[in-house]
């Protein structure tokens, strides 16, 4: 039975967002008998309303609101207002998300201590280590059924795998295999196996895919204590006099504003509508934005060292066919300074249709050279590379007081320049990439650039130390007790994995906390 | 008409085979006939037919676009003429015309039409098995059963 709380019920916990972050402690806390109103700023599409249509889904499901970039990084260059590609929807980007559910390592936990000073890195430890984390490492897996742990099978690897896998051998990798994957390999938790549909990043309509929009959204809903509000996009947080926030001001569809009381407020928006709501909740009391006497807040920003390798070869692939991200080459995930950079990175595979690949092989490029390689099209593999990228305090979410959003808001602006621990990382990558395709008899290799950042992360970074960051180890805000940040803003720092199991592993984490807290009245 | 493999009437622009012809209202069939070939050289695929060139741009022929579109034509006609040629229809080699849309590589013109063909051409969905895209497979009950691992050469 879904709930239904009043506006100025001061008892409830109030989420912002219903991604992986919020849409689990949602869940978690509901589970636990605690009252949530969580606020959406998307609508409910679920498995049935999906579409295996790339731009009409990115017109469907995607964040499109008003934003701008800066810095010398090539997305800002060739999608000026398109610095992200996450989605605004219940379910948030996990129900654009590949699904690759990979733990942290040990040492990406304290890079600062295991890198040393790297110049023009703010490189901070995390204030919690892997040993922390592993018991909810456990039931993220869990939860998200991951493939090849407790038991579950991996996922049939497509042909895009296969060709990725001969030549990854061919090279001498040895970790090689088709993934952690939060994707059913055979039916459970009431939802199917994978079916090879492709699509993967259009949000998965066999449900084969792990999503908090049709597993942990209805199962708090079921308990009686989550009501999801849809629409209700969340314009300022209010504190009271004490300096406690106490309510959040929200627009609905209709664009008319209300003020739901709270008794503890959580923010999970994503890495750049989390600082900027923080920001854009500036008051007298609080200046320069809540938690922010650190000054951290929307400070590094950081996006993952991203890049693709597409290869041709003299016969068909057919990439697009089964899962996107259907395989992993992990042996350059290790900290290994001798190939000129710190930290690490993944191969994964990835696979684009003939109408983002028009958009993203290479934007820009026109002519023949681009147009023999769509041409190749059929015969193509392709690859993405993600690995950790460098924290920096002067890339970061601002507001941009001169372009407002609907709401007549400051927009965030996104300011990122490349690291050069990343530019060596990503040359380095691209390199060992086209090694693999050509080892399998790629006839042509096309490095490719990023796309808009799909792993937002670190803008309201989690440290130790109040002056170091924005939050605690349990994403307690250092100034405001009963504020929290549930995303992947909290991330001290990006580690090569994809980000959304620590995400799912700390939201879990937080809703004990939590939980345990409001029992003990502490906030 | 030489040059592409268009034919120009009074009113419409129709390809050389006469198996698609396009009427246009704001702008001439001249100048929808020198934006379908601008269209074709700056994505050239030879597999892919006139009349999906014309789809891409034929957005153009709007009261709104015409005086755009009749300025952005007029300056590559201009840099044909400069090049010795009557106009930018008319100059028979491929390359030739690219190293003309080279010099105009910055314009607002050049930039709208080259960004609004990504769309406009390659999200056709009757382009795509041009490419031997197959696109979703949902109605079929995925690629599980059709092909997904069918690789025989790897």
């Amino acid at each position: 039975m879904t709930a239904k709380f009043e506006l100025n019920d001061d008892s409830v916990v109030v989420i912002i967002g219903t991604g992986a972050g919020g849409g689990t402690l949602a869940n978690e806390l509901a589970q636990k008998g605690i009252n949530v109103v969580a606020l959406e700023a998307g609508g409910r599409h679920l498995p049935q309303d999906y579409q295996n249509d790339e731009w009409a889904s990115f017109g469907q499901i995607s964040w499109l609101d008003s934003r701008t970039t800066s810095g010398d990084w090539r997305v800002a260059k060739d999608f000026a207002g398109l610095p992200s590609w996450i989605v605004k929807a219940v379910g948030g980007s996990t129900v654009h998300w590949a699904g690759a559910s990979l733990r942290f390592q040990e040492h990406e936990f304290k890079t600062k201590t295991v890198y040393g000073d790297v110049l023009g890195a703010n490189l901070l430890d995390w204030p919690i280590g892997l040993s922390e984390l592993e018991p909810y490492y456990d039931l993220a897996e869990k939860k998200l059924g991951v493939t090849r742990t407790n038991g579950i099978p991996g996922l049939p690897g497509n042909n895009n795998y296969k060709v990725f896998e001969a030549g990854a051998k061919k090279v001498g990798y040895k970790d090689i295999h088709t993934g952690r994957m939060a994707i059913n390999s055979e039916p459970r938790d009431g939802r199917p196996a994978c079916q090879q549909t492709g699509f993967c990043f259009q949000g998965c309509k066999f449900g084969a895919k792990w999503s908090t929009a049709y597993t942990e959204i209805p199962n708090g809903e079921a308990t009686g204590h989550l009501e999801v509000r849809e629409h209700a996009h969340v314009l300022r947080i209010e504190h009271d006099k004490n300096g406690r926030v106490n309510g959040v001001l929200y627009a609905d569809k209709d664009g008319n504003q209300h003020l739901q009381k709270a008794r503890i407020v959580s923010v999970a928006g994503n890495s750049i509508e989390s600082p900027r709501l923080l920001l854009n909740s500036a008051s007298s009391m609080f200046p320069e934005g809540l938690a922010n006497s650190s000054g951290q807040v929307g400070r590094n920003y950081m996006r993952h060292m991203t890049a693709s390798v597409y290869a041709a070869f003299d016969r068909p692939v057919r990439m697009w066919r089964g899962t996107t991200m259907a395989g992993i080459v992990t042996d350059e995930s290790k900290h290994d300074p001798s190939r000129g950079f710190v930290g690490g990175f993944e191969f994964e595979t990835l696979s684009l249709g003939i109408p983002f690949m028009a958009a993203f092989l290479n934007p820009g490029a026109w002519g023949r050279e681009f147009t023999s390689a769509l041409d190749s099209y059929e015969n193509m593999a392709g690859m993405w590379l993600v690995g950790e990228d460098m924290p920096q305090e002067t890339n970061r979410v601002t507001l941009n007081h001169d372009v407002k959003d609907q709401y007549g808001l400051p927009s965030p602006n996104v300011h990122f320049d490349d690291h050069p621990n990343d530019t060596a990382m990503r040359a380095y990558a691209w390199k060992k990439g086209a090694e693999i395709y050509e080892a399998a008899g790629a006839t042509r290799t096309y490095p490719t650039p990023p796309y808009p950042s799909t792993h937002n992360l670190g803008t309201n970074r989690m440290s130790a130390k109040p002056s170091d960051g924005v939050v605690n180890k349990w994403g307690q805000s250092h100034d405001i007790a009963n504020l929290f940040v549930s995303d992947g803003s909290q991330f001290t720092t990006g580690a090569a994995e994809n980000p959304t199991l620590t995400i799912v592993a700390l939201a879990i984490r937080q809703a004990d906390f939590i939980a345990e807290q409001m029992t003990t009245k502490a906030i | 008409m030489m040059g592409a493999s268009l034919a120009v009437g009074s009113s419409f622009v129709a390809g050389s085979s006469a198996a698609w012809a396009m009427e246009t209202q704001h702008v001439s069939p001249k100048q929808m006939a020198t934006l379908i070939q601008m269209a074709r050289d700056i994505y050239p695929h030879n597999q892919i037919a006139d009349e999906y060139y014309a789809r891409a741009v034929k957005g153009y022929d709007t009261a709104e676009s015409a005086g755009n579109v009749a300025n952005g034509i007029q300056a590559i006609d201009a840099a044909a003429q400069g090049r010795g040629y009557a106009d930018y229809l008319s100059v028979p080699w491929e390359a030739d015309r690219v190293e003309i849309l080279k010099s105009m590589e910055q314009s607002a013109f050049f930039q709208t039409i080259r960004g609004n063909l990504i769309t406009g051409l390659y999200n056709q969905q009757d382009v795509w098995p041009l490419f031997g895209y197959e696109g979703e497979s949902y109605t079929k009950g995925g690629y599980l059963n059709h092909g997904f691992d069918d690789i025989n050469w790897i």
